[in-house]
């Protein structure tokens, strides 16, 4: 961190975490814990709480880097690029309606969690963007990774390796991401009265273009609904100088003709579609359990008809067919038949949202094969020995 | 430079191991004769050499991990090797190691248009991919400028990047999976044809981990749709202050090009001089800038970024018209290492990264030190995302030369620590700048580091000597 409050903080964040390596108690690591219901709970008596980390500490536009403390809102970071006509490139989502927080997220729980929404198929996810992180480990040491500039291969990418490790390795306190200029305009592409297996060919064909598709959504006609639309739908989404979504939407129109007329929603009606999927929209006001899959996306449709045919689910597609979000029953068998779809088609997924009684009681994400789960030990014992940061988030005992 | 002390007993043992390896591969799979084990002793990096202890070739994933296995029950240290095209030393032998080559692993074992990906071994070439995927239009994204001869497995090995990372980003950000074996033996599967996998990001670390923890024997790797059409423009200045501003403005006006490269005054002179480019030689600095799209929307970009340079007081600009004239234009960037090579007998290619608006600064202390040292220097930049790659000419044949070439070498990458950035922006740490490591991290940014090596290889036997300085406790892990 720069500046006098900003490492005062992390000074505070690495004294709390010694005191709790030599007590070895174990800690809960929260921002806004905006989302903290996501993976299992932790049992943990203290907390250490980042929300002290505050504050952009680095702004360099013309370098497309931005860095804050990790308890910055992640609405103060994406006001400030806006300003200089630059976004936030992984399209980090905002899931506190689902999990029925209000406090706002900060840019430590976007990272830590590595969570993107729908440019993540075209631009890479939250993790491809941290340029550079300092955090405190479980022994209380203050360890940086990377940099503050966008090309750097020197020594192991311990960004990456944060990123998404739910705060179980280190507590992130201060993060550089790149950013990239905001485009003129956005325009999207909606073939209408598709069903899954023709939707996800669609989206196919348009990532598959030389057009650079840059979202890929697919919502069945309960889902489209929450948008607005009367009938299920394919979304292709081009982001660029307006003269070039004018001439590449019209292009997809032409080459994507055989999945029927298609039209074109406008740069409001584009950004308005867009933050709904991004922030799983069409499950809000979903009761029991929110899932998680990710697999290869010409195997979406198979994996969403298999779980419709287990429970009453609501569903819906982004990354091309490859990200299918599906809210069911909080039960065990209806996890079970998330875990044997998602894994027959060769693919991962992820207990987004359950009740603790369920979370705590079976895998919230893939267990590992043993060797790798003997790596996954030994790399959690090499930032904290002792086990006290976010025990039991990822995996029981880990 | 300084290796670490051979394993005694492992040299003793040698036929024994070799007869060992021998067991496991066919019999042209094993290389223990010094001739024909001559091409493995040094990589792109041709300043150290060392001939290894032996060198194994596996044609499978199952052979690298009996061979594995086997040299971990020996205590026997491991170089994984591709096309040894390093520029770092990153393969470079020890004389106890067995170097385990990937180059018969080169098959292409899956493209899957549909999602767009491509499962291939280790020992595929970059530019194979590519070709393997261009007739249906499409492509591998990072390009390093070794690409034609550079493996995949290398290339995860480094994170290599290359001319268009701004717009396609590096290795990493291109991969969905590897299948990879470790110093025990055991075959993991990491990732697979999705993205995002749950669990730690063990493809985030593994990438550019320089053979430190895992040999990789096959990649998933994401395919990209090519675009229309690519064209590029060339744009020379009175200063690298005024280019590095255009650099700038550019920027900050909302344009990505998929490429941005400056070169410097003797850069352009050498390029010149081999390729005959067109390029002026009035000019301080040249910025060589691509952009994609129909030709209308490269009309439209092309137009705006020259308004844009035109505010700068250019030298000259020159827009391509057609993809023949692109190609001039790249023709002598390309071509920048035979260039220099052609200048100088020798040459040192570095590779730090610089935060882009310290560019004058930087190019002003390297004139400095080139001057204050006697050597010449040429620097050649990815504008964009700062990757500073200045060319140190010398002279092999003088031991003093390559002295001092190293020294100023390691004064430029302090300089690019010192002004925000770091070592090594796509060539990796390897050998080259292990000793620098301390400049850019502290002990316990290290000791991290030493740590989750541990994790993966507790006896040090992967790729030792390398990305770590030789110091406590890594001496101590590999003595024991």
């Amino acid at each position: 961190m720069s500046g006098a409050a900003g490492l005062a903080a992390e000074a505070g964040v690495i004294a709390a975490v010694q005191a709790a390596y030599e007590s070895g108690t174990p800690v809960e690591v929260c921002g806004n814990a905006s989302k903290r219901g996501m993976l299992r709970p932790v049992q943990a008596a203290a907390r250490i709480d980042t929300r002290a980390l505050t504050g952009i500490t680095l702004y360099s536009p013309q370098e497309l880097v931005i860095g804050a403390g990790a308890g910055t809102p992640m609405a103060e970071i994406a006001a400030a690029v806006a300003g200089k006509g630059q976004q936030i490139t992984s399209e980090p989502p905002d899931f506190s309606a689902l999990f029925g927080s209000t406090a706002p997220q900060t840019l430590g729980g976007v990272v830590a969690t590595n969570l993107s929404g729908p440019r993540r198929v075209a631009w890479g996810a939250t993790r491809d963007h941290v340029m550079g992180v300092r955090a405190v480990n479980g022994r209380g040491e203050l360890v940086r990774s990377g940099g503050r500039v966008l090309k750097n291969v020197t020594g192991l990418d311990i960004c990456k390796l944060l990123s998404g490790s739910h705060g179980t390795l280190a507590i992130l306190t201060e993060i550089v991401l790149k950013v990239l200029p905001r485009p003129e305009r956005r325009g999207t592409v909606v073939f209408a009265g598709l069903n899954p297996v023709q939707g996800v060919a669609a989206l196919s064909a348009a990532l598959g273009s030389p057009y650079a598709v840059c979202g890929a959504a697919y919502l069945p006609a309960e889902a489209a609904a929450a948008l607005g639309f009367r009938t299920s739908v394919a979304l292709a989404r081009i982001e660029d100088f307006a003269v070039s979504v004018d001439y590449r939407t019209g292009r997809l129109r032409e080459e994507l003709a055989q999945f029927g007329p298609a039209e074109v929603l406008d740069d409001a009606a584009s950004i308005a579609a867009w933050a709904a999927v991004r922030d799983a929209v069409p499950l809000h006001g979903q009761t029991g359990a929110i899932w998680r899959i990710s697999v290869r996306p010409s195997a979406g449709p198979g994996v969403a008809a298999a779980l419709a045919a287990a429970f009453d689910a609501r569903w819906f597609m982004d990354w091309g067919g490859g990200l299918l979000w599906i809210a069911g029953p909080a039960t065990e068998a209806a996890h079970a038949a998330v875990m044997a779809a998602a894994g027959k088609a060769g693919g991962t997924w992820l207990l987004f949202r359950a009740p603790d009684s369920l979370r705590a009681a079976v895998p919230v994400i893939p267990e590992e094969p043993a060797a790798l789960a003997r790596i996954t030990a030994s790399v959690k014992a090499a930032f904290d020995p002792k086990g006290i940061l976010n025990p039991g988030r990822m995996y029981a005992g880990i | 430079m300084q290796q670490p002390e051979p394993k005694r007993h492992v040299l003793a043992r040698r036929d024994a191991i070799v007869a060992g390896l021998r067991g496991i591969l066919p019999e042209s799979g094993v290389i223990a004769e010094a001739l024909r084990m001559k091409p493995y002793e040094t990589d792109g990096l041709p300043a150290y050499r060392q001939m290894p202890l032996a060198v194994a070739l596996p044609e499978t994933t199952e052979q690298v991990a009996a061979v594995l296995k086997f040299l971990h029950r020996e205590g026997v240290r491991v170089i994984p090797r591709g096309a040894g095209t390093s520029l770092s030393g990153g393969a470079l032998p020890l004389e106890d190691a067995v170097v385990v080559g990937m180059m018969r692993m080169n098959r292409i074992l899956e493209i899957d248009y549909a999602d767009r990906c491509a499962t291939v071994q280790a020992g595929v070439t970059n530019i194979g991919i590519t070709n393997a995927v261009q007739a249906e239009g499409f492509f591998y994204a990072p390009d390093p400028s070794s690409q034609l001869a550079c493996m995949i497995g290398g290339n995860v090995g480094m994170n290599s990047g290359g001319a268009h990372c701004l717009r396609y980003g590096v290795t990493a950000n291109n991969l969905l999976g590897l299948r990879v074996v470790t110093i025990e033996g055991e075959i993991i599967d990491i990732g697979g044809h999705h993205l995002d996998a749950a669990g730690y990001d063990w493809l985030g670390l593994l990438t550019g981990s320089e053979g430190q923890l895992v040999m990789v024997t096959e990649v998933i790797v994401r395919i990209l749709r090519g675009p229309e059409g690519a064209r590029a423009m060339l744009a020379a200045f009175k200063s690298n202050e005024i280019a590095g501003q255009c650099v700038d403005s550019i920027i900050s006006s909302g344009i990505i090009p998929v490429a941005l490269e400056f070169m410097d005054r003797p850069a352009i002179h050498a390029c010149e001089a081999f390729a005959h480019a067109g390029y002026p030689l009035d000019a301080e600095a040249l910025l060589i800038i691509e952009v994609e799209g129909s030709v209308a929307e490269q009309d439209f970009l092309l137009g705006r970024i020259k308004e844009i340079c035109s505010q700068f007081d250019p030298i000259s600009l020159k827009v391509a018209e057609s993809a023949e004239q692109s190609l001039a234009i790249w023709k002598g960037r390309k071509g920048a290492f035979g260039a220099v090579g052609r200048i100088s007998p020798d040459y040192l290619c570095m590779d730090g990264t610089i935060p882009t608006g310290q560019l004058p600064l930087v190019l002003r202390r390297i004139g400095e030190m080139s001057d204050a040292c006697g050597l010449k220097v040429a620097n050649i930049f990815h504008a964009g995302d700062g990757n500073l790659h200045p060319l140190i000419m010398f002279d092999a044949n003088d031991p003093a030369s390559f002295a001092t070439a190293e020294k100023f070498g390691a004064d430029i990458l302090r300089l690019c620590v010192e002004v925000g950035g770091c070592l090594t922006g796509e060539h990796g740490v390897g050998v080259e700048k292990r000793d620098l490591m301390p400049v850019q991290f502290s002990p316990d940014d290290l000791a991290q580091q030493r740590r989750i090596k541990d994790a993966f290889d507790p006896g040090w036997l992967l790729n030792p000597s390398k990305v770590f300085p030789l110091q406590a406790p890594h001496t101590l892990a590999i003595a024991a």
